[in-house]
């Protein structure tokens, strides 16, 4: 089931929280809406579901037009960032909800409706908390009985509203490999929210970056990361080093360092150089294409390494290498040359 | 026996309790039913088993039971707009909800008689007697009651995410099952809770229902004022007994309201 949207803009009073939004999501693939708190991604997934309506614009399930149609007749599964299960239902009911208040001609049998509900329970891995209040329930489990019981009306797409913001880190991180592992094993349409860059560059097949109610930029992870379509996503999806320079004989000209410039760039004048912490190499000489440097901290993170340097001009500059790639007997306070080996260019 | 507890002074706290309790509640009905034993038990069961004193808990307990069912129904409604939708005035409104707690109930009475006497404001637009019939005791009872529902329910509500009533549409679930599914079970226990606490004001009202019902001996007469009547014939012993009687059978239905709301309560997450 496909869906897409097409120039949805909604208001809240003076506030924009989506200016003319248009937006295709394939058949069976997994998509991230990534953006910053306030960005108008959850309002997105709302208008989808149905939660929300839109001033203008459409939205289409499978190239049919559902803009006015209710929550309920969209069949869509619905997460919610704080599981909102039925407090007073055991888990077996919270799951079986959907199917027991279908219409009377369409209600599956009470037998068929517990096999479907231990077949999702297992699905989950959850089998043995059937008889279990929510309350009873670690915040990983509820939210997995809540995917379940999304999945339990066979919804055309399935929607994830920051799934596992309210998660610890550890329980966050195995449940995001979990879902992929569910998607690739279900294929089914899924939509889901998130802040965390990390999650939608692990979980995701595609990611749209949203900003201030308009689409930054949609792609892969790969291509999110690596070709940055603003100094927006540049900053947005990872820690970089910002630096300011101009274009000089055909070349980015930082100051201390100089880099190869694409044609795209030759007519403007001043540049915005994105450098990534991992892609700057630390040398004890100078050349000339180095920023001289003072070590201000040293973090060792395992195989990595973790650095705070300041530049001579007083910015400060971060940088993570493994740890063989660092000078000999560097300590805080060392002075070194720092060479950025590649930037993400962009005119300002 | 003794265990370490952060939290102090269990046996002081238990002991100031049960003094407590013992004061201002035991004592005083201990007193009631050793006024009423002066009677002796033939007499005792003649005053309370009188037709005139039947008549009047029939009243008492009807009228009471039929105003908190009342106020439950509506003071469900009243909760659920103070919490679910913002409009002008709403703060005004919720402030007015608590108003039959403050005001003297005999000031209430003399309104509501004005109001429905068979010439007053809205009397004289029906076309059935409220005032001086059960009926007018029950639109009294119904006054002094709202609150307790209302005050009840309204903090049980707030606390009920809209994202469970969310969840139930995005279900398949229409508004009359997401109501009886997902919201009446959350509610019931809160509920109840108001239910027994209007109901047990209704019983106990006087100052607001003798203005209204005309206090006609077996047709608008209630326990509290058939008592008053006794007090003022000095038949002490007479009113303890009527008194006694009414406790007897409010104890016995809070009672049972109350194990309805434990029952309603465990079924609801088990706590």
């Amino acid at each position: 089931m496909s869906i897409e949207v097409r120039h949805l803009s909604k208001h809240f009073g003076a506030f924009q929280a989506l200016d003319n939004i248009s937006l295709g999501f394939p058949s069976g693939e997994l998509v991230a809406l990534l953006g910053p708190s306030g960005c108008g991604k959850t309002t997105l997934l709302r208008i989808i579901a149905g939660l929300e309506y839109a001033d203008s614009g459409q939205v289409l399930f499978h190239g049919e037009d559902s803009t006015g149609k209710h929550v309920r007749d969209r069949n869509v599964g619905f997460v919610f960032q704080h599981y909102a299960l039925f407090r007073h239902m055991t888990v077996f009911d919270n799951v079986a909800f959907g199917l027991s208040v279908r219409p009377r001609s369409l209600r599956p049998s009470k037998a068929d409706i517990a096999r479907r509900v231990h077949e999702l329970l297992e699905l989950v891995q959850l089998d043995w908390l059937a008889d279990r209040y929510p309350d009873q329930l670690s915040g990983g489990q509820r939210q997995r009985i809540a995917l379940a019981r999304a999945l339990a009306v066979e919804p055309r797409v399935l929607l994830l509203d920051e799934p596992f913001g309210a998660l610890d880190a550890k329980v966050r991180k195995d449940l995001r490999q979990w879902l992929r592992r569910l998607h690739d094993e279900l294929h089914i349409t899924s939509i889901f929210v998130t802040h965390d860059q990390e999650e939608a560059m692990e979980v995701a097949d595609r990611i749209v970056v949203i900003h201030q109610g308009r689409i930054e930029q949609i792609g892969t992870p790969d291509e999110i990361q690596q070709q940055s379509a603003s100094p927006f996503v540049c900053e947005f999806i990872g820690q970089t080093n910002r630096f300011e320079g101009n274009i000089k004989d055909g070349w980015a000209d930082f100051g201390d360092f100089r880099l190869e410039t694409p044609p795209r760039l030759q007519e403007s004048a001043k540049l915005a150089g994105y450098v990534r912490p991992h892609e700057i190499t630390l040398h004890n000489q100078a050349s000339d294409n180095s920023i001289p440097v003072t070590v201000a901290s040293l973090k060792r993170l395992g195989p990595i390494i973790r650095l705070g340097l300041v530049s001579t001009s007083g910015q400060d500059i971060h940088v993570e290498l493994a740890s063989q790639q660092l000078p000999k007997d560097t300590e805080v306070g060392a002075r070194l040359f720092a060479t950025p080996i590649q930037a993400q260019l962009f005119a300002v | 026996m003794r265990q370490r507890s952060v939290i102090p002074g269990f046996g002081l706290s238990l002991g100031y309790t049960a003094f407590y309790a013992g004061l201002v509640v035991f004592i005083p009905l201990a007193a009631l039913f050793i006024e009423a034993s002066n009677l002796g038990w033939g007499e005792l069961w003649q005053t309370i088993s009188a037709p005139q004193a039947v008549a009047s808990y029939r009243l008492s307990f009807g009228a009471s039971l039929v105003a908190a069912s009342l106020n439950l129904i509506f003071g469900l409604l009243v909760a659920w707009v103070l919490v679910r939708y913002p409009f002008p005035g709403k703060k005004f409104i919720d402030a007015l909800v608590d108003l039959p707690f403050a005001l003297p109930t005999a000031v209430a009475g003399i309104a509501l008689t004005a109001l429905y006497t068979p010439n007053g404001w809205v009397g004289h637009l029906l076309n059935f007697k409220v005032a001086y019939t059960p009926l007018g005791v029950v639109v009294a009872l119904t006054f002094i009651g709202l609150p307790f529902v209302v005050r009840t329910v309204q903090p049980v509500l707030a606390e009920l995410e809209a994202e469970i009533e969310e969840a139930a549409a995005s279900l398949g679930a229409n508004r009359w099952q997401t109501f009886r599914r997902v919201l009446f079970p959350a509610l019931l226990p809160a509920m109840l809770t108001g239910f027994a606490l209007a109901f047990a004001r209704a019983v106990g009202e006087y100052g607001s229902v003798v203005f209204i019902s005309g206090n006609m001996p077996f047709r608008t007469e209630i326990t509290p004022l058939l008592i008053i009547t006794k007090l003022e014939q000095y038949n002490y012993a007479g009113a303890a007994a009527l008194g006694v009687a009414m406790l007897l059978v409010s104890f016995a239905l809070l009672l049972i309201i109350n194990s309805l709301q434990h029952w309603s309560a465990k079924k609801t997450g088990g706590k």
